[in-house]
């Protein structure tokens, strides 16, 4: 070993070297090259700057907006764009479209933040349980990923706020329900190439339980490929919550969500356009920031699939 | 869907019939599973909506023996598990149920209403077809080439634009400011029941009829609609042509066509898309699928009396009935469409087998 030999002096070289000393120190530089090959990726920065951007937008809302979102001034409604104080404009009640965007951000980032949570968890439960459980408990729970798989997406997150009531935990949790089944799908076939490799039998041999199986040898290793896919269905996601706005059954007026002020916007797109398509111009920028991201982060994270698609 | 194997099955000589049963009973199996979970689910939904379902057929103000009796005469006060069996026997006979807006059978409504949709999801599609295989073949061909960028800017806006603004857009530029297309819905109202209905589909039902200027006005207004779903299923069909194409073109079977000295046309039509056709076809199946969902907000926005306006309108006033009936109707259309492409991969294509 040349460890004496070669101290590393900087954090470069330290995430550099090729003779990690500690497993942390391995991942740190397997990251760290991760992170290279990303930042190569033009337009996979291009995103992660919009996205940057984004997070920062919503934190700092309160003090980025010019005006109060829900302050209403009837005089000034339907002003066009560049109006002195409104850069872009009002709505139909005199509220500032720029500040009513810069807090949909926050609603936009929850949404998303808490169905990219909730699928796949439940998904990784899901799929792993079934790909090492095999058997009935397979074929029983594959089934029912089938059979969410089989519905039209937006339909059926239609039908659920429908049933459980318009709002957006309501439209979280029902876009959660339909994104499940593909995160269940990819975790059950990498169980299904990790159950049977020889580090689970000499785990199993140690005498170790299938809880700790599955929780400390399986899910470690699904997660990248969750990650990818989680990565690439953020647009997805961004869009069948602004859909289900635009429909009224997402977030409630007077609460500032893209969708819903498209929906409000609606009724004006021939005198304003600006009411409607300010915020949509939003939704595109933010989920094709995602798009972005994703696709380089499969670039860097499953390089077998990359350049193909 | 049984026949169509059979028959495929008695052409082809060499696998033996039994094989082909098997598959086919296997596949209907597995149709009817899914189809008994979709309704198991819409069943769900609608017993978990916060409404009671008695009340809104007695009314408010029913006497507790009218209530009761409606309450027994739904089989409310059956076991679980019996009413499920008697929705499933109500579905299974085209019976969804009364529309609590108009009072009408459910089944009638969406009989009504789907030709609309079918109408606007088909020139969707051929629009997509039409142009995004030729896109997605040359951008494969010329792999980095501007076709090939222009095909990636095309995928990317298409997975990242709400559909639902893209149409508002559209309207706003090219019937509000332009005025080269007809406004929301599907004919002017000068035009409205001129022609007998036949089909539903106006475009077809117009010209059956010989009227040319109903036609026109119709096609002037589904122009729109149609050219936006068909930039989805565009974006989706051009991506997925052009990874077929590039894997195809990647093989040593092209390598040695070249060297015989084929025409690169050849090569490439005859060769290489000659073998990503049956792949083709299924995708196509799948975004005629899709479409189907797209339609849903696109239709909101052009006024389209279609299965996806039907869906909506239903929901905002808690048309329990409504909603999932429409919402069977385009999940089974799915599954259908589903199944049919993988149907196609297994009989068609030999490396599926």
């Amino acid at each position: 070993m040349t460890q004496a030999t070669t101290q590393p002096q900087t954090w470069r070289e330290w995430l550099n070297t090729d003779t990690p000393t500690s497993r942390a120190h391995a991942r740190a530089v397997a990251a760290w090259h991760g992170w290279l090959r990303l930042k190569a990726n033009h337009m996979a920065m291009v995103g992660l700057y919009i996205l940057l951007a984004l997070l920062a937008v919503a934190a700092f809302a309160p003090w980025l907006a010019p005006h109060n979102p829900l302050e209403q001034t009837l005089s000034a409604r339907l002003a066009p764009l560049g109006t002195e104080g409104h850069v872009l404009g009002t709505d139909s009640l005199g509220r500032d479209i720029l500040s009513r965007m810069i807090f949909g951000s926050r609603i936009t980032l929850y949404i998303v933040a808490l169905v990219a949570l909730i699928a796949p968890i439940v998904g990784l439960l899901v799929g792993t349980i079934a790909g090492y459980a095999g058997g009935w408990t397979d074929a029983i729970l594959m089934r029912i990923t089938d059979i969410f798989l089989a519905f039209p997406r937006l339909v059926l997150a239609l039908a659920f706020v429908a049933a459980l009531g318009a709002g957006i935990e309501n439209a979280v949790l029902a876009i959660s329900i339909t994104a499940w089944p593909p995160y269940a799908r990819i975790a059950r076939a990498e169980t299904l190439t990790i159950r049977n490799s020889d580090f689970i039998a000499a785990v199993k041999l140690q005498g170790a339980r299938p809880l700790r199986i599955i929780t400390k040898h399986i899910w470690p290793l699904c997660i990248s490929s969750l990650i990818i896919r989680v990565t690439l269905d953020m647009a997805g996601i961004i869009l069948t919550a602004a859909g289900l706005g635009f429909l009224g059954l997402g977030a409630q007026p007077p609460s500032p969500e893209w969708g819903a002020m498209i929906a409000e916007g609606r009724r004006f797109i021939l005198d304003s356009w600006w009411v409607a398509t300010m915020p949509g111009l939003a939704i595109f920028t933010v989920s094709l920031a995602f798009n972005l991201l994703g696709d380089g982060m499969r670039d860097v994270l499953d390089p077998k699939e990359g350049g193909a698609g | 869907m049984a026949i169509a194997e059979e028959n495929s099955g008695g052409r082809r000589t060499s696998p033996p019939f039994v094989r082909w049963l098997i598959t086919a009973l296997k596949t209907l199996g597995s149709v009817a599973i899914t189809m008994l979970g979709l309704m198991f689910v819409t069943f769900m939904i609608g017993r978990v909506m916060p409404v009671d379902p008695v009340l809104s057929v007695v009314g408010e103000r029913a006497s507790k023996e009218i209530y009761d009796a409606a309450y027994h005469a739904m089989g409310l006060d059956k076991p679980f598990i019996v009413q499920f069996a008697y929705y499933l026997w109500d579905v299974l006979h085209g019976d969804f149920g009364m529309s609590l807006l108009n009072a009408r059978p459910v089944s009638e409504d969406i009989k009504r209403v789907f030709p609309a949709t079918l109408e606007l999801a088909s020139l969707g599609t051929l629009f997509g077809v039409f142009i995004g295989v030729p896109l997605g073949v040359v951008a494969a061909v010329k792999r980095g080439s501007w076709v090939d960028q222009l095909a990636r800017v095309v995928g990317l806006v298409g997975y990242s634009m709400p559909i639902f603004w893209l149409g508002l857009v559209g309207l706003l530029i090219f019937y509000g400011i332009l005025g080269w297309v007809g406004g929301p819905g599907r004919l002017d109202i000068f035009y409205e029941d001129l022609i007998p209905v036949k089909t539903g589909m106006i475009l077809v039902d117009s010209l059956l009829d010989g009227n040319w200027t109903v036609f026109k006005n119709a096609f002037s207004h589904i122009i729109l609609p149609a050219s936006i779903l068909g930039y989805y299923s565009m974006a989706y069909i051009s991506r997925m042509t052009r990874s077929f194409m590039l894997e195809q073109l990647s093989a040593e079977y092209i390598t040695t066509a070249r060297v015989k000295g084929l025409p690169e046309r050849t090569v490439i039509w005859r060769h290489a898309f000659g073998n990503i056709k049956v792949q083709l076809i299924t995708v196509i199946a799948l975004s005629y699928a899709n479409l189907l969902e797209g339609a849903v907000l696109t239709e909101t926005i052009f006024s389209w009396p279609g299965i996806g306006s039907y869906i909506t309108t239903a929901l905002l006033s808690a048309d329990m009935a409504a909603v999932l009936g429409g919402t069977i109707v385009v999940g089974l259309i799915f599954v259908l469409l589903n199944i049919f492409s993988d149907l196609l991969y297994k009989f068609f294509d030999p490396r599926a087998q």
